[in-house]
């Protein structure tokens, strides 16, 4: 027995609670979010740190505030959520298969889907650090989920892979846990995580920072006894006598995260090789008709405020599809030029049916370096430029966020245009 | 426990294990003892996986006879045995005119060993069959009796079967020495106390000449470890359906790039010297080298797309490098089967049938047993059902409705499985091993948590014994929170 649903929303996290709140604002009778994990909330439940909520709160929220903000409007809105059940299967023509252990074997119908299925971290044996196999290899955002969550600690003396976020926050909970945090060692020339993460908790808490640094091998028989660390140069290749042998227990790494995309592959949906996620125009659809999606799944966000206005524009749309109203005509491409690695969206509609969309379109885009004074982001259409906006500077780490008027955009666009590219001047 | 036994066989790889299997056969009682905390943990878990079709042993050794039985065999007891078992065929791939010679070669090579349907075949048929193929390819051996195996799922699907038929494992027991009565050993000493016996079997693998010189034999007999790496790729970024061989040289058979039983591709191995027999360490230099040996095969192989790297100890012996399969001459009651490396694990099944009969060959008297059953069904794997299957697996037992591993579907219903099996599964590693759990592209990142919750249910331990592979690999110390010293 198929139960049908006007919108069906992959993932309780930010993403997916700001679509379906959207979704049922918008007129969506039957709204569903399916999760994985026995509470709403996503990774924002093991993110306890502050930082959330600064665009559109104006607070500096921890994680799990931020998100109860949400969960309590989705309750309220009468939004039906399942958890502890795992998404397996998705169609084009929008039928859903899912497992729990408390209903078995289930099977949807929805008339939009949202997927916001967030992301998973690189693991070891995607970048293949040598050496042996012991346990004390981690990731830091499971590591994360072990202390804050499970309240079970991982190790005694850590060494860390990887400047991001991920990985900077980490070291500093583990030292507030009595744990030692020995060094972080970053591959790159500079940090790939947030400034303020670097002073709040690498600088504050005294934990050494080597940058063109990685780790030659890891070694231990059961459990990690040390590494070897080792200088690279600029084309990141290990300089030799440059190694450094480092005692420890522990290896967390923070090296990235992509975007997860096993189901929407399932259904069809077009993924863009540089982000790892869905193709999306500015209404967050994608490819295939009524798939919709927001958040990490489609590109890696810095902040949540961020993903939250991107599921609500999701849900938005979704919400119109399901009542049959949306109906893109036409599209023009936006790429990624010099200086620009991703851009979201990769296209955008420049004719659309009966839309009252928010006019405005979200451009989030990723450097390709640092750029350490001030740059100016344009948006091409040829040699026309059709909007711009100003940094102090840009690093890769740091996603940009470039406003654009959707009737501006399409007003100022030529009428045999070859689509548009980014870049930075 | 009685610690008295007919056989004792020291070390459970697959060709202990399949020992093990061949004498539950019998009227008879068995004992196997292992060091570590599970059944073929290094190098039967870790090799090509490939069963080889034959071609490629000198002929008249006993290599190239075990082989060609070995492989025979395979393909009756993979169905038996409920294991994951794909009869690719396999070529060995020449590129650029010089390595034809080398092709033609193995080619006789093979008829000589009797090697079924093996043919050399042409540059168009290569490129059709495998298009990815390095487009330089000038010809290749096709071996049509090759196959690929779980490696890891055969051992244990061997030892599971000895198991219900009556044969004894013990795990975490090291062999220390033998026992005698004069010239004739009557037990073994071990870590975990003594047990006797009338024959020991002697499959220790890497250490089989340590066990041999305990028992004052095969003196002049050393193994000298060799380890091989492989890089595995993630099943949806990069996919080939062939097993391709490069023309081997002095060094071996060289860098293969394979399918596995999973689907995912394997390259490897290199070959370098191990520190030691427990030296299983990569190395940058060994996984630049299988890269660049790869992409003389494939070229459009992209190692950013890989999801694990490992390598496997080859328990190479000195002198002429055959196996060794035979009964002690100087003491009694030694069965020895030494120097097993590559094609080890396809002469497996040959290897232990040819052990039985050497007993029987020293007047060793075995009664058929009647009661003995061949079959082994494996654990119902959740990922590979149909939808159908799924919701019925669930409707029995809800907890297959749990996905604990969301890159393999793993679910808890096979994890307790695992647990509470005819060879129990009691560590991380050990659960990853039977349900494929981890071994995706999050690498466990996802499923730790909720195993070690498993884990120490299941077992009544607390957290902090939850290890990844046995004693030492432990993966949480302490709570949070709690006072520390
Ligand atoms: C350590 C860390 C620190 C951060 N710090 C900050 C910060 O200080 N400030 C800030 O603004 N942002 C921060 N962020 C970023 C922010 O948390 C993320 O951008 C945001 O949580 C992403 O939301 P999401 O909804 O896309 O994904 P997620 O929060 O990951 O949610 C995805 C949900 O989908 C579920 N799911 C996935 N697949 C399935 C399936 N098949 N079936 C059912 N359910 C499924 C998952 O269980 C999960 O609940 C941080 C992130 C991390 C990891
Ligand atoms: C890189 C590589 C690639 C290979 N590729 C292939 C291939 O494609 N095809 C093929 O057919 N073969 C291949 N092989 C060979 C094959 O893997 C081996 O021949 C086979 O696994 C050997 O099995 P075994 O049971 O003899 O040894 P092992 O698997 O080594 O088993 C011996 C067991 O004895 C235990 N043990 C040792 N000492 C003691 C002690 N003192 N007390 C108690 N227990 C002890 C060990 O822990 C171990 O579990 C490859 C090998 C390697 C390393």
């Amino acid at each position: 027995m198929n139960k049908t649903y006007d919108v069906i929303i992959i993932g309780a996290g930010p993403a997916g609670l700001a679509a379906a709140i959207e979704a049922k604002k918008t007129g969506a009778k039957d709204v569903l979010i399916i999760e994985r994990n026995d509470e709403p909330g996503g990774i924002l439940l093991q993110c306890i740190h502050n930082g959330f909520g600064s665009v559109l709160f104006k607070k500096d929220l921890p994680g799990p505030a931020y998100a109860y903000n949400f969960i309590t409007e989705a309750k309220q809105l009468g939004i039906e959520m399942l958890f502890d059940t795992m998404v397996l299967d998705i169609t084009a023509s929008r039928k859903i298969y899912a497992t729990n252990s408390h209903e078995g074997f289930l099977e949807f119908d929805a008339k939009a889907i949202v997927l916001a299925m967030g992301c998973r971290e690189r693991t070891r044996g995607q970048i293949r650090i040598p050496g042996t196999r012991p346990a004390g290899v981690f990731t830091a955002g499971m590591v994360q989920r072990l202390v804050n969550i499970e309240g079970l600690m991982p190790g005694k003396n850590f060494v860390i892979l990887g400047s991001g976020d991920i990985g900077m926050i980490m070291a500093r909970r583990l030292t507030i846990e009595g744990a030692k945090v020995i060094k972080v060692v970053e591959l790159m020339p500079y940090l790939t995580g947030l400034r303020r993460n670097y002073v709040q908790c690498l600088q504050d808490f005294n934990i050494q920072l080597s940058l063109s640094t990685t780790i030659k091998r890891i070694i231990g028989k059961n459990r990690v006894e040390a590494v070897e660390t080792v200088k690279v140069d600029d084309c990141l290749n290990p300089v030799a006598g440059t190694e450094e042998m480092i005692d420890c227990d522990s290896i967390l790494l923070s090296i990235g995260l992509i975007p997860e995309n096993e189901l929407s592959k399932k259904s069809g949906v077009q993924l863009d090789p540089l982000t790892g996620g869905p193709i999306v125009d500015e209404n967050m659809a994608t490819n295939v008709a009524g798939i919709f999606s927001a958040g990490n799944v489609v590109t890696i966000y810095d902040l949540v405020d961020y993903v939250s206005k991107a599921g609500f524009i999701a849900g938005k749309n979704a919400a119109m599809y399901a009542a049959g109203q949306t109906a893109v005509k036409k599209y023009v491409e936006v790429k990624a030029g010099d200086g620009i690695r991703t851009v979201i969206p990769q296209k955008i509609s420049v004719e659309r049916g009966l839309v009252p969309l928010s006019n405005e379109v979200l451009f989030e885009m990723r450097v390709t370096k640092e750029y350490p004074s001030k740059i100016s982001v344009d948006l091409m259409d040829g040699v026309n430029v059709i909007a711009s906006h100003k940094e102090k500077y840009a690093r890769p780490a740091e996603m940009i966020t470039m406003k654009v008027d959707w009737n501006d955009l399409t007003t100022k666009l030529s009428k045999d245009t070859a689509g548009l590219v980014v870049k930075i001047s | 426990m009685n610690n008295k036994f007919d056989f004792i066989i020291i070390g459970s790889g697959i060709v202990g294990s399949l020992v093990a299997r061949e004498l539950s056969r019998y009227e008879c009682s068995v004992l196997v003892i292992e060091k570590e905390i599970d059944v073929g943990m290094c190098p039967s878990s870790a090799n090509s996986a490939i069963i080889h079709a034959g071609y490629d042993p000198k002929p008249g050794t006993l290599k190239a006879k075990m082989n060609a039985e070995g492989n025979r065999l395979w393909h009756e007891f993979a169905p038996e045995l409920g294991v994951q078992f794909k009869e690719t065929g396999s070529y060995v791939v020449a590129v650029g005119p010089d390595e034809l010679p080398a092709i033609n070669l193995l080619y006789e090579q093979g008829v000589k060993n009797s090697i079924p349907g093996i043919a050399v075949i042409g540059r168009e048929e290569m490129l059709k069959r495998e298009p990815l193929i390095n487009p330089m390819v000038s010809g290749a051996l096709w071996s049509p009796s090759a196959a690929v195996i779980d490696p890891f799922g055969a051992v244990l699907a061997a030892a599971e079967n000895a198991v219900v038929n009556g044969v004894k494992y013990l795990f975490e027991t090291r062999f220390l020495g033998f026992i005698f009565n004069g010239t004739r050993i009557t037990g073994i000493t071990t870590s975990k106390g003594d047990f006797f016996c009338d024959w020991a079997i002697n499959s220790a693998g890497l250490f089989s000449d340590e066990v041999a010189h305990k028992a004052g034999v095969k003196e002049g007999f050393q193994i000298i470890p060799r380890k091989g790496s492989y890089i595995i790729f993630d099943a949806a970024k990069f996919s080939i359906n062939n097993v391709l061989f490069q023309v081997p040289s002095a060094l071996g058979k060289g860098v293969l790039v394979s399918t596995t039983t999973h689907g995912n591709v394997m390259i490897g191995p290199d070959s370098q010297l191990s520190e030691n027999k427990e030296d299983s360490s990569t190395t940058r230099e060994g996984l630049l080298s299988i890269e660049a040996g790869a992409k003389k095969l494939v070229p459009s192989i992209d190692v950013r797309n890989s999801i694990v790297t490992y390598s496997g100890i080859r328990a190479t012996g000195n002198g002429d490098k055959d196996f060794i399969i035979e009964t002690a001459k100087e003491v009694q009651g030694l069965i020895n089967l030494l120097g097993i490396d590559s094609p080890g694990f396809v002469s497996a099944p040959a290897i232990a049938k040819r052990a039985v009969e050497l007993l029987k060959e020293a007047g060793v008297k075995l009664k058929d047993k009647e009661t003995f059953n061949p079959i082994r069904k494996p654990f119902p794997h959740f990922h590979l059902m149909s939808h159908k299957e799924k919701a019925e697996l669930i409707n029995k037992n809800p907890a297959y409705g749990r996905i604990i591993c969301r890159c393999e579907e793993v679910t808890e219903g096979e994890i307790l499985d695992a647990i509470h099996s005819p060879i129990p599964a009691r560590t991380y590693d050990s659960i990853k091993r039977r349900t494929w759990l981890g071994t995706g592209r999050c690498q466990g990142a996802f499923d730790y948590p909720r195993v070690i919750q498993i884990l120490a249910r299941e077992l009544k331990i607390p957290e902090t014994e939850v290890t990844k592979k046995g004693k030492g690999s432990e993966l949480v110390f302490r709570r949070t929170k709690e006072i520390i010293a």
